[in-house]
């Protein structure tokens, strides 16, 4: 088997058992609309304030949908030992680790990034800011889920996955949710927003590149010890 | 003659990766440090609290710098030291490493937070508020953050060695993400705020006060390295328990 069918069997085995429970699929895209739509509740129905702060509460729930969808990445697997077949396999690591996330992005991260212009439009955002927004979530959401998965592989298997998961990866996220919201502020106010998409791209390429390797060595050191 | 020279050094080095020799250099260098840390540390606040003339623009406010300073330096001094340690024990596996990074963690954490709450305090008659989201200080809360995660991890995995291997996986992210966090948020800093508020104008500082702020920088980092070697020793015991050499060491005792 050349490394490609092996990524693609990965990939096609992890869509398969996704798609057999759909309402796990779900879950995600209805917290982020959930949560989205809480903030007008809590702070303004005006929609000069819901303006202001819609790029931000767009990115701030998408970030924390992202976090919690991704709690389940590995644990069927670690569980059942298929973990340690798949790093056991003659297939290099890395390469089935970015198949498992590139399932994973297409079951929650795609639909939260196909359903986020609707929620521009409830923030009343203007249509040059909405496409922006959906080509920085396009952008951002891959990279959450890439270094989110370095540390779910780091936690996995421990009492209070969770909450550390979180306080592991929120600081890292940082830098993408500063560029991400800003590129659709600078752009609701009429200004160009390249320079942000860009740094979102750069960011992307460099997780995308060393990130698997990060998971592989992880996940290793997370299955020594069970 | 320049070989040998060199040899010398990787045989020191190796030399002071196996634990008995460590132990027992360690226990020399802490006297020292301990005294040379006092030293500095005297003459520092000292210079700085005495000798120092008062800010023309802060008074005696600005005084707070020779702890707020040296904390700060030292809480970012402390995450490399981890970084590199934990590069060492995923490249070579030198038990050693790791203990240091194990024992310099929470040290770090606490640097980072004094820095946070003397830049608080020092906030609140220069800038008439407690926190403002300056680059700096957003940037240092994020490294707090960091640490927690870091400590948060390691204590969460009972196998030593596991807790290692993850702790350094992680700090290598953490190390290799720190540039782009802080650039990022000092970015988002010159969009958000005014630069006339975080910013004194900043006049180069004198040697009258900046004498003293280097001894506390010093004196800091000695500190550091006592509690670090002091902290290293103990948990070298913990974990060689069953060697050889700490049951003599116990016999003797």
């Amino acid at each position: 088997m050349q490394y490609s069918q092996a990524f693609k069997a990965m990939l096609v085995r992890d869509l398969r058992i996704a798609f057999r429970q759909r309402a796990e699929i779900m879950l995600p895209v209805v917290f982020f609309v959930v949560v989205v739509s809480l903030f007008p509740l809590a702070i303004s129905p005006d929609p000069k304030i819901l303006q202001n702060i819609g790029p931000g509460v767009i990115w701030v729930s998408a970030l924390l949908s992202v976090l919690m969808s991704l709690q389940g990445l590995f644990r069927a697997d670690f569980h059942d030992g298929s973990m340690e077949q798949i790093l056991l396999s003659p297939y290099p690591g890395p390469l089935l680790v970015l198949a498992r996330i590139v399932a994973q992005w297409c079951v929650t991260g795609l639909p939260l990034i196909i359903i986020s212009p609707l929620l521009g439009l409830l923030f009343h955002l203007e249509t040059s800011a909405i496409k922006v927004l959906f080509i920085s979530l396009l952008l951002g959401v891959p990279y959450l889920n890439m270094v989110g998965a370095i540390g779910v592989a780091l936690t996995i298997g421990l009492r209070q996955a969770g909450a550390l998961l979180s306080l592991l990866v929120l600081p890292l996220y940082v830098p993408v949710l500063i560029f991400g919201s800003n590129a659709v502020v600078s752009a609701s106010n009429g200004l160009p927003s390249d320079g942000q998409l860009l740094w979102l791209a750069a960011m992307l390429i460099l997780a995308s590149t060393l990130s698997p390797f990060v998971i592989n060595s992880a996940l290793r050191v997370s299955c020594s010890f069970r | 003659m320049k070989r040998s020279v060199k040899g010398g050094l990787w045989l020191w080095l190796h030399k002071m990766a196996s634990p008995a020799y460590f132990y027992d250099v360690a226990g020399r260098l802490i006297p020292w440090c301990v005294i040379i840390t006092a030293i500095l540390l005297l003459v520092g606040l000292i210079g700085g609290l005495v000798f120092a003339p008062a800010d023309y623009q802060q008074g005696d406010g600005f005084r707070i710098i020779y702890v707020h300073v040296p904390s700060a330096w030292m809480s970012m001094f402390i995450y490399i030291v981890i970084a590199i340690n934990s590069a060492i024990f995923l490249i070579w596996h030198i038990k050693l490493a790791d203990i240091v990074a194990r024992s310099s963690a929470v040290l770090g954490a606490s640097f980072a937070f004094l820095a946070l709450v003397t830049g608080s305090i020092w906030g609140k008659p220069m800038w008439g508020t407690w926190w403002i989201w300056d680059a700096r200080l957003t940037s240092e809360l994020l490294l707090l953050f960091l640490y927690l995660g870091y400590i948060g991890l390691r204590s969460a995995i009972d196998d030593r060695r596991v807790a290692g291997k993850a702790g350094a996986i992680l700090a290598l992210v953490g190390v290799a993400n720190i540039p782009i966090i802080h650039y990022s948020v000092v970015w988002w800093n010159t969009l958000h705020q005014p630069a006339s508020v975080s910013k004194f104008d900043d006049p180069s500082i004198h040697l009258s006060m900046l004498i003293p702020l280097l001894s506390m920088a010093l004196a800091f980092k000695l500190f550091y390295l006592c509690i670090v070697l002091i902290n290293s020793r103990s948990e070298l015991l913990e974990q060689e328990k069953r060697n050889q050499w700490v049951k003599k060491l116990v016999a003797e005792l």
